[in-house]
């Protein structure tokens, strides 16, 4: 910023603007694949090589920033992609130059990668403005160059619009994306990606708040320059969400402000997982991405040719007139097809061969794979190189990945992923082990002459994130959580009055927590001042007051005592006298008022009601221990309080009044007598 | 030549991802780059024409492959290289000796008849002189070979022509190169002036009182009509929307900007309007050589309308939209799907589009163009004058020669 005010020193306001407007537009691409979503293909080949629909998806990218008006991009990416990139032709573009920045070995985040670019920002200041930030691999046909002048207005407005984020309607079963805008300026307000919990004075300083629940983030960001030094700053800033946008969301301090920009008419999306892939190369083959379909010459990629009921087929490939073919379907180029088979709703690659009586359903086939007869092969992604042998099924789900073999009549399990790498184990990260390539051992797993290993599935849900459309039992349990939630929120944003169920929870939780800190510190011995700080960091995250507190604590110490093994009813007061003293500074400092100490003796009275013929005894006792021993633990006036409330209760109510009548009686004399 | 390389590489990847749209932008564009191909190609001493032609088809080869859509690039590059063939051809004949041109041209197929007719001139500029001197042209002075225009440049030229006999060959190719860039220079601007000369001849179809229906947006249909308005011509103009680009409102907003007196309707309301129509009046994407018309989607439907209530339907087109080839031609791609969110926007329907999802699916076509069969056109209007959709083949044969017509 500081630059930027020199500069306006310098020259006058006129020729800055022109500055501006010469600026080249920028764009940095994240293009290593920091995810996890798409292993086990990403050990093997960076996700922005995987091919969608026959075209490695870094050329999407590429080919929409180039025409959206972008001038010069920075591809942050592997070996492998640099490679990949010297070898085809995006080097030779007049208007439009690719550099390519190797990323360390390092960096394993966004945020790494953003902080390594402003490092060498520093040396050679390459990028002299805003710049589009792209995370990942997208697809997309929006312009930018109008986008990027809005947010160039607006900055220079408000100094402190830092970012504008694309975002875009969309299924709502699709993923779980909490946003608020101001329908007004269209500023972020609020940000999350599985719960909605936001302030209550989110509302009090916006009139209005826009809510919604049904956008998509497209992961295209105009970001100023202020971006990459903010991910400087917070040097723990990993994911270009869940931190930064979070982050700032949340820091009001220094005011920073992101916008976001609807897009309704042009197509932006985002490949994270085997679901989103699936999608994408389905939106592609419906044309939602034109001119970027595949009888379109906009990379190196060989062209297609449309034909009817959307089937895309190359010149060159040969297909057997029983062959049966369905809508929505590529077929890539020298590839063949024996006779009798069907195939719906796939992609096959280049340079396949796939035998007679086979079934393809739903599927993307990469390049060079050898399908052999009467296989069955359903929503599965099958990679390069792959060898499925006669006979074999694979069901739904199922990845198949580089240069697999699968046997002879071999059944693969649904939603299997099968690699010739080991799967990495989280307590070995050994790389040379990952190698080994294939042992006897692993090969018997698919069959006769099968070579892979089928990898352990790491999360549950995984119909979620694969190809196989959401079978229809788990679509209506979705449907169901979402009305479930969608009840849930009214409660905590609409009234407070309906909202006990959910203090209640958080109750319940507070309690927990607390118990176990209280027990934590009994096993380590813990001073009690040091305690007291514990249980005031909890109560400010719950936002707690001080009597739950001092009920939560007073519990925990009864339960402790009701849970060290006694003999009698006098070990059982023995031991919770002892618990009390040791204990007293941690349950004093929130015990101050008579309000904490009533609640501590209706607690008190709660546990005795639940244990009735052990502590339900010693109810008055106890009592008089934390009158009398203790220094004023509880005090007269509370205990008279609480007697004077419960007077008018039900008898039942009373139980453990009248056991302590003797105690109250000689309370009040004695008070009396002070009194007098 | 590095240069006019690297703006092939451009101008190549901007027509596949159509960033430039419009025949007539496209084929400005086309042309000026042919012109920079053809002046920075080295001739070689044998054989120059050869060598253009080579040079320009291999140029034009990847054009045509960038947007096999856009008819209007095939188009020009086959009119450029008709010029240089004419050229060449006027030039050795000429060499051979000026005398005895006409018998030794005899077997010569009757394009060529005009070049060999006024030997010294560039064939080309003859060609459009006689084009625009003649209109309406009329294919017996063509045939006769006996234009009364013949005696504009015969005098000066005579006494040269002896000489260029002995001549060396590189004047000779200096000569050549010169007269194609000249001829496609001509071509520049006959590609340019198209929409005037057009115009020009609106107040011959528009009269007063009229009520002229339109479809989608053509920068030539707007020319038209406000040229008419401009000759004090008072009519009305119903103007369908061209779903779902919608071109037809800015259309409208430009005629009223322009004091028209305006209607918008929707496209499916073209049956419903055309009996008060005293006319439609649509521009081409192109016309096929058969008088067939490729126009935006929606224009079928309108000429039916109008067939069925009698109305006429006229086709304006500029001369680079006549294409050589006939729309039966499998080679010939004529449409373009474009991308379903011009008609739905994602989000809606999307619980539907999402075909994977077992119960059916919904697809979404888009077309670009639609086909109108000659019959359906009345008449055409181009940059030389009205004609009928039969001759729309002669025409055609004037501007290409039958070489070219397969790249």
């Amino acid at each position: 910023m500081a630059s930027r005010k020199k500069r306006a020193a310098k020259i006058s306001e006129d020729s800055e603007e022109e500055q501006s407007r010469r600026q080249r537009l920028q764009a940095i691409l994240l293009a290593d694949s920091f995810a996890t979503k798409l292993l086990p293909l990403t050990l093997e080949r960076p996700n922005v090589l995987l091919p969608l629909v026959n075209v490695p998806m870094i050329d999407y990218t590429l080919a929409w920033l180039e025409s959206a008006g972008i001038e010069e991009v920075f591809v942050f990416c592997s070996m492998q992609v640099i490679d990949y990139l010297n070898n085809s032709d995006w080097y030779s573009h007049k208007d439009f130059t690719v550099k390519t920045i190797e990323s360390p070995q390092n960096s394993t985040s966004a945020g790494d990668a953003l902080r390594y670019i402003y490092e060498q920002q520093i040396e050679t200041s390459q990028i002299q403005g805003d710049f589009v930030l792209v995370n990942g691999c997208i697809v997309s046909n929006m312009p930018l160059t109008q986008l990027i002048q809005e947010h160039r207005d607006r900055k220079k407005k408000d100094e402190k619009a830092i970012m504008t984020m694309v975002i875009r309607q969309s299924l709502i079963t699709d993923h779980q994306l909490f946003i608020a805008v101001n329908p007004l300026t269209k500023q972020l307000l609020y940000y999350d990606e599985d719960n909605i919990c936001f302030d209550k004075s989110l509302l009090d300083r916006n009139p209005s708040v826009l809510l919604c629940s049904d956008m998509q983030d497209c992961y295209i960001d105009i970001c100023s320059l202020e971006v990459l030094s903010l991910f400087v700053d917070n040097f723990d800033y990993q994911h270009m969400r869940c931190d930064f946008v979070e982050g700032v969301l949340a820091d009001d301090i220094i005011g920073y402000k992101i916008f976001t920009h609807e897009i309704s008419s042009c197509y932006a999306s985002r490949i994270e997982n085997f679901r989103s892939y699936d999608m994408v190369s389905k939106d592609i083959i419906q044309r939602r991405t034109f001119p970027y379909v595949p009888d379109m010459k906009f990379s190196g990629n060989r062209t297609l040719k449309l034909e009817r009921q959307g089937i895309y087929k190359a010149s060159d490939a040969t297909q057997l007139p029983s062959a049966h073919v369905g809508a929505s379907y590529v077929i890539g180029h020298a590839t063949n097809i024996g006779s009798g088979t069907k195939i719906l709703n796939s992609v096959i690659g280049n340079g396949c061969s796939i035998g007679s009586n086979v079934v393809i359903q739903g599927s993307y086939i990469w390049n060079n794979v050898t399908v052999e007869d009467g296989c069955e092969i359903r929503n599965a992604i099958v990679c390069d190189e792959v060898k499925v042998c006669a006979g074999a099924i694979v069901k739904p789900g199922v990845v198949l990945s580089f240069k697999v073999v699968v046997g002879r009549d071999f059944v693969v399990p649904a939603y299997s992923q099968v690699s010739l790498l080991r799967q990495p184990m989280e307590e070995d990260s050994d790389e040379e082990n990952l190698l080994s390539g294939v042992d006897l051992q692993m090969e018997s797993k698919l069959g006769l002459d099968g070579a892979g290993y089928i990898w352990r599935q790491a999360c549950e849900d995984e119909w979620k994130h694969s190809v196989p459309p959401i079978p229809k039992d788990k679509l209506a349990e979705i449907i169901k959580a979402i009305d479930d939630d969608d009840t849930d929120d009214e409660s905590v944003v609409t009234t407070s009055g309906d909202a006990n169920t959910s203090i209640n929870n958080d109750l319940f939780d507070f309690e927990r927590e607390v118990d176990g800190t209280f027990l934590r510190a009994v096993e380590e011995n813990i001073v009690a001042d040091l305690a007291v700080l514990e249980i005031n960091s909890l109560r400010l995250s719950y936002n707690m007051e001080s009597a739950h507190c001092a009920g939560a604590i007073f519990y925990s110490m009864m339960k402790l005592a009701v849970s060290t093994p006694h003999s009698s009813i006098n070990d059982l007061y023995r031991n919770a006298s002892s618990i009390i003293t040791r204990w007293k500074g941690l349950l004093g400092f929130y015990v101050k008022k008579s309000d904490e100490q009533i609640e501590v003796i209706s607690r008190l009275e709660e546990m005795c009601e639940e244990s009735a013929h052990e502590l339900g005894t010693l109810f008055a006792h106890i009592l008089r221990y934390m009158y009398e021993e203790e220094n004023d633990l509880l005090q007269e006036v509370a205990i008279l309080r609480w007697s004077d409330e419960k007077a008018g209760a039900d008898e039942s109510d009373k139980v453990y009044l009248k056991q302590c009548e003797p105690f109250i009686t000689w309370l009040k004399e004695t008070s009396d007598d002070e009194d007098g | 030549m590095p240069d006019v390389q690297s703006t092939v590489v451009e101008f190549v990847n901007k027509l596949r991802k159509r960033k430039i749209e419009g025949s007539q932008a496209t084929a400005k564009y086309t042309v000026e780059l042919l012109r920079s191909v053809i002046s920075h190609q080295r001739v070689p001493h044998a054989n120059q024409a050869a060598a253009l032609i080579d040079a320009v088809k291999a140029v034009g080869e990847q054009l045509i492959a960038a947007n096999p859509v856009e008819l209007a690039v095939g188009n020009v590059v086959r009119r450029v290289l008709h010029i240089i063939r004419e050229e060449d051809l006027s030039l050795t004949t000429a060499a051979m000796g000026g005398l005895d041109l006409l018998d030794a041209s005899d077997d010569d197929d009757v394009d060529n008849c005009k070049g060999i007719g006024f030997p010294a001139m560039s064939a080309a500029v003859v060609a459009a002189a006689a084009r625009s001197t003649l209109r309406p042209p009329s294919l017996q002075t063509l045939l006769e070979g006996t234009p009364e225009s013949a005696t504009v440049p015969y005098t000066s030229s005579s006494g040269a022509d002896s000489e260029s006999k002995t001549a060396d060959k590189s004047s000779l190719t200096r000569k050549l190169k010169h007269d194609v860039i000249e001829g496609v220079n001509q071509l520049i601007q006959e590609i340019a002036g198209c929409h005037e000369q057009i115009a020009e001849q609106a107040i011959e179809h528009i009269h007063q009182n009229e009520v002229i229906l339109t479809l989608g947006s053509s920068r030539t249909v707007l020319e038209f009509l406000c040229a008419a308005k401009e000759k004090k011509r008072s009519f009305r103009v119903f103007v369908a929307e061209g779903a779902p680009r919608y071109q037809g409102h800015l259309l409208a907003k430009e005629l009223v900007a322009r004091g028209l007196q305006t209607t918008v309707i929707t496209d499916s309301a073209v049956f419903a309007m055309i009996s008060r129509v005293n006319m439609v009046i649509i521009g081409a994407h192109a016309v096929m050589a058969n008088g067939g018309v490729i126009g935006p989607v929606g224009v079928n439907m309108a000429a039916l309308a109008a067939q069925k209530h009698a109305v006429p339907f006229v086709v304006l087109a500029g001369s680079h939209k006549l294409c050589p080839l006939y729309p039966h031609n499998p080679e010939v791609l004529l449409n373009e799907l474009r991308s379903p969110s011009e008609l739905l926007d994602f989000g809606e329907f999307s619980d539907c589009l999402d075909f994977g999802a077992g119960s059916g699916s919904l697809q979404v076509v888009n077309p670009t163009f639609d086909y109108v069969p000659p019959n359906l056109v009345s008449l055409f209007i181009t940059d030389t004058g009205g004609h009928n959709p039969s001759y729309m083949y002669r025409l055609i044969a004037d501007y290409y020669s039958a070489d070219d017509l397969v790249m």
